[in-house]
């Protein structure tokens, strides 16, 4: 198992990278002899959920509402106009930004595999991972969202994207109202994952 | 984190002097390496191996890959990590080298028969060639 790790690209099955195959052999076969409990192991990983990857989502969206020519770039093209902030890594392609207003709200969904965009969002949280909440959100994102304690007004409609191996997508949220005159940098801290994931909106500046 | 996982995780933080951490504690360039930190974490818990142990092998799994020619420690620390902790539970008999093969590549297969964007579950007959 010399430990290099490359992408497998398949024509239509899914893709686990040699590392995560490797992680995986060891959970299984750990929870099969009682050593580990997959529940307990990703208690321990949701602690350090902000702590995983550049989490490079937060600069991103700050500078979409400082910056209306970033917005407009980002809208249009999510990876190459990330390319062009030097200080975010790579993304991968098809990196798509879809942008919430008063009129549409956006949720994306996507189980597991690659097709996340942690290197934008950080962890994924537990419960995206579980197949009630995409076959839920499909069917009824607003009483998902409203689980989630977000009640959005009826006149938003509520659009939800599907992840698929061509394309990723990111959530941007919609401006605070109350941070006009804010820094990037104050702005990136209200960016929680879950606003760019569409299941909440931006932390309160008024919490801060 | 409950009080006791965020004690275990700052000890091994302290005994690990080279594991990658800001003032806050660990810190993870990929989600399968917190979850690698975290099969090691519950195993050491476990009694399986000593946070000294566990030093000395990573260790030696380093040195090995820097002969081998690993040019950077930083961001492969997480790669010679997942190598002892294969070699740890191999050796400590919780399982065998074969076994963690044969599991990879069922996993392998399980993937490869999942149309994308539904979730990958391994079942008996990823286990047969």
């Amino acid at each position: 198992m010399a430990g290099h790790d490359h992408d497998h690209h398949h024509e239509h099955g899914s893709e686990l990278s040699e590392t995560e195959l490797r992680v995986r052999a060891l959970e299984t076969v750990l929870t099969e002899k009682g050593y580990v409990d997959p529940a307990a192991l990703d208690a321990i990983v949701e602690a350090y959920q902000t702590r995983i990857g550049p989490r490079n989502g937060a600069a991103v969206v700050a500078r979409a509402w400082v910056d209306p020519a970033f917005r407009q770039a980002l809208l249009d093209d999510a990876t190459k106009a990330i390319g062009t902030l030097g200080h975010v890594s790579a993304v991968g392609d098809h990196l798509v930004a879809v942008a919430n207003t008063l009129e549409r709200h956006n949720v994306i969904v996507c189980t597991l595999c690659s097709c996340y965009p942690w290197e934008m969002l950080g962890l994924p949280p537990v419960w995206y991972k579980a197949a009630p909440y995409r076959s839920r959100v499909v069917k009824d994102p607003r009483g998902v969202l409203a689980d989630f304690g977000l009640r959005l007004p009826e006149t938003t409609e509520i659009r939800v994207w599907d992840s698929t191996a061509e394309t990723r997508f990111l959530v941007l949220p919609m401006r605070p109202e109350g941070t006009d005159g804010w820094s990037e940098a104050e702005l990136a801290e209200l960016v929680t994952r879950d606003s760019m994931i569409g299941t909440g909106l931006p932390a309160s500046p008024s919490a801060k | 984190m409950s009080a006791p996982k965020a004690e275990a995780a700052l000890a091994a933080a302290q005994e690990l002097p080279d594991l990658p951490k800001d003032v806050d504690g660990p810190v993870f360039a990929a989600p399968w390496q917190a979850q690698a930190f975290a099969m090691a974490l519950t195993l050491h818990k476990s009694g399986l191996f000593t946070w000294p142990e566990w030093a000395a092998m990573l260790g030696t799994e380093i040195k090995r890959a820097q002969a081998a020619g690993d040019p950077d420690r930083g961001d492969t620390y997480y790669r010679h990590w997942l190598a002892t902790l294969e070699r740890m539970v191999a050796e400590k008999g919780v399982t065998s080298t074969e076994t963690l093969h044969r599991t990879r590549d069922a996993w392998d297969r399980a993937a490869d028969r999942t149309p994308h964007g539904r979730p990958i579950v391994l079942t008996d007959a990823d286990f047969s060639d």
